[in-house]
């Protein structure tokens, strides 16, 4: 009963909210009219997620002028990887491409994207996006989209919901994959360096404990790192993805083993920080030095530290999340099912291929 | 002999250097090789050496904390924000507003100035809200600790700033031909000119003096409020120098990381330094040994291999060992224990 008075001032504050949006911006609102009865049949139909979703769909869609209208709420914009991640919505949800895009900058913080979600659930957006800051607290947020029926997506991290149906999709990079990557690709430079049975003497300086990316990529060349009884994982340690932290604990690397032979950054600021402390402590890196470093993430600085000879190897986190998003928004206009868990394609780069042009081309 | 060693153990930066003696005790036993040095490159080089490197900026940190806890009793907590926007403008200054540059567009020392000026800019602004309006100090610095970042993404677009030139380099690592770390001269410089600042002239007793009884050392003919105001300008020009120090060593202003939490080690450094955080008397040595038991604790915990996930609770263990050593609370107990003892040994010769 209770649930039916709070559903039914949820109508009607999504009216008031629909009929203001719709006297100022006319090609985003849909009717107040048509939308209210929609809801209420929505609220009736409560398990079947994705037909209400196609109910609500059709009245909004018709009403912008056949223009899809997307919510995307981004984290900050904190890194080239987030900024290249942003532009690659923008240019990918333009209005030749049939879509209108809201964006939302959050600072990094949780409630802004609340609000922001809030806010696109007020427009009546067609399709809302998420690239959420934590993992945790969206189940009342992700409720009001369900109830209003629509579709999340998220972008990067994922969601800890105790309700899967809360979201459509999630789209990112395969963390677990890129630590594979990462630990093949390190065999094969090993073997044509004719490396392969030495005992290899290993160092990883970590993420941040707990994050997504560590977790994963710590997974990932440990499944590697199983597979070669002559790998040797000395020690593994946090720099918190700075670079100050990466060279404050390569500094006590080096002072602890003599002979280190690799060194694994869990992102490539790590790795600017661990170079710094290899040249201070008098030993050299890099493809014509004594330690191997790799990193992840493929940042533009990575490049050119490549290019100045410093790092071997980085893998890359592929930030052009918006083509898939445009992928997944197509099926469901179409009335397909997708996928829960879509991975991006991701590559690597190493010292032997045309760093300089690829440089030139690269967006982050 | 019972009575030297008494006066040793009664002297106040007793437990301060006692916890750093003991920290460094651990890796006499577990790690004999943690106390050689050697010149490598021509830079000194060893486990000592970092703690003393690394823990620059704490130190610096702490003297400025030291005189805001004693003149206001209260903390400075935007320190680490300050950080972050003193960075901030040197690497915008130098780069020219471009988010990396390999030359600099404008002189070195007028970024360092600049940032400098913007450090104890902030410092007065915090300075204003306590001492004038009198506003809490935490909540009067809560300001910029939340404003400051955002201030610092703002000047560098919210990403991170590379400056790519040598001599920048040069405050963060050493000073060419020089076998000690720079960051260590210029914090000892540091420390030096405010000790000397404050034992020749008065301003050591007035900021004591307020600390202790503001109303009273008013009615003596101090200005307690001008003092309080430019405790926290040092304050700031120290976070400020700080800054500049962190922003070197990765040749980068990082709005987002850099230094991050660094107020709360701050103001454990006081509290390690036996200083106490309801104002008044103070020392400056005491909070510079704090500092550096913080990064020795640290340095430490990454020579004896412990896993990141796990330094926060040995962290947490010692600081508590620490603090509980030097509570009032804790010395009472240990003077009535003497007592008991004393007069039981009393009774018995009288028996």
């Amino acid at each position: 009963m209770k649930r039916k008075v709070l559903s039914a001032l949820l109508i009607a504050a999504m009216t008031m909210t629909a009929v203001g949006c719709g006297n100022k911006s006319a090609d985003t609102a849909a009717p107040a009219e048509t939308e209210a009865p929609a809801e209420a049949e929505a609220e009736t139909t409560d398990d079947a997620a994705e037909a209400e979703a196609d109910d609500t769909e059709a009245p909004a869609a018709a009403a912008s002028g056949d223009l899809i209208t997307v919510g995307y709420a981004q984290v900050g914009a904190e890194s080239d990887w987030r900024t290249a991640n942003t532009e690659s919505f923008k240019s990918t949800f333009t209005e030749e491409n049939g879509y209108k895009l809201i964006f939302d900058d959050a600072q990094q913080k949780q409630e802004n994207q609340i609000k922001a979600i809030r806010s696109f659930i007020q427009q009546e957006v067609d399709y809302i996006v998420v690239a959420p800051v934590v993992e945790t607290g969206w189940e009342t947020v992700l409720e009001e989209a369900k109830e209003a029926g629509i579709p999340v997506i998220l972008s990067d991290r994922m969601m800890d919901v105790s309700d899967d149906t809360l979201f459509e999709a999630w789209v990112g990079g395969n963390f677990v994959l890129e630590g594979e990557t990462c630990g093949n690709w390190l065999a094969d430079y090993l073997d044509a360096a004719g490396r392969g049975d030495e005992e290899i003497n290993i160092v990883t300086i970590q993420g941040t404990i707990g994050a997504s990316a560590q977790v994963g990529r710590t997974e990932g060349v440990d499944n590697i790192l199983k597979e070669h009884s002559n790998w040797n994982m000395l020690e593994m340690q946090s720099g918190e993805f700075t670079q100050a932290k990466g060279q404050e604990v390569m500094e006590s690397f080096l002072k602890s083993y003599d002979d280190i032979d690799v060194v694994i950054c869990e992102n490539d600021n790590e790795a600017f920080g661990a170079i710094d402390a290899i040249k201070a402590a008098g030993k050299t890196c890099g493809p014509d030095g004594d330690i191997i470093v790799v990193s992840f993430d493929s940042v533009k600085a990575a490049f050119e530290s490549m290019i100045a000879g410093d790092l071997n190897a980085t893998f890359e986190c592929n930030p052009l999340h918006g083509p898939r998003v445009a992928e997944i928004i197509q099926k469901l206009e179409a009335g397909e099912t997708v996928d829960k868990i879509q991975y991006v394609d991701e590559a690597y780069f190493d010292t032997s291929m045309d760093l300089e042009s690829i440089l030139a081309e690269r967006l982050y | 002999m019972n009575k030297s060693l008494k006066n040793i153990t009664s002297q106040r930066l007793f437990l301060p250097i006692f916890c750093l003696a003991l920290v460094l005790l651990v890796n006499l036993i577990t790690r004999p090789d943690f106390f050689s040095i050697e010149i490598r490159d021509g830079v000194l080089y060893g486990f000592l050496i970092d703690i003393i490197n690394r823990a620059s900026e704490l130190v610096i940190l702490a003297v400025g904390m030291t005189l805001v806890v004693s003149a206001s009793a209260g903390t400075d907590i935007s320190v680490g924000a300050i950080m972050a926007v003193s960075a901030a403008v040197c690497c915008n200054i130098l780069t020219g507003g471009e988010r990396a540059a390999t030359a600099y567009s404008n002189p070195l020392i007028l970024g360092f100035i600049a940032a400098l000026v913007v450090g104890a800019i902030i410092g007065c602004f915090n300075g204003f809200l306590v001492a004038k309006l009198e506003i809490q100090p935490m909540v009067a610095t809560l300001i910029m600790f939340t404003a400051g970042r955002g201030i610092a993404q703002l000047i560098t677009d919210g990403q991170i700033t590379y400056v790519r030139v040598d001599s920048y380099k040069v405050l963060g690592s050493s000073f060419p031909g020089f076998p000690v770390p720079a960051p260590f001269i210029v914090s000892i410089i540091v420390v030096i000119l405010t000790t000397l600042l404050l034992k020749k002239t008065a301003l050591g007793m007035y900021i004591q003096a307020g600390g202790i009884n503001k109303k009273a050392s008013s009615l003596t003919g101090i200005k307690s409020v001008m003092i309080i105001f430019l405790a926290y300008a040092f304050c700031g020009l120290c976070s400020g120098l700080a800054g500049l120090i962190a922003s070197s060593r990765i040749y980068s202003a990082d709005a987002n990381n850099i230094g991050l939490n660094m107020e709360l080690d701050a103001i454990l450094a006081v509290a390690i330094g036996g200083n106490s955080l309801g104002g008044g008397k103070f020392s400056i040595a005491g909070s510079v040994i704090g500092a550096y038991t913080i990064q020795a604790l640290t340095t430490t915990l990454y020579a004896m291999h412990v896993s990141s996930d796990q330094i926060p609770v040995y962290k947490a263990i010692v600081v508590v060992i620490i603090v509980t050593l030097q509570s009032p609370g804790f010395a009472r107990w240990r003077k009535s224990l003497t007592q008991k003892k004393d007069s039981n040994t009393a009774e018995k010769g009288a028996a």
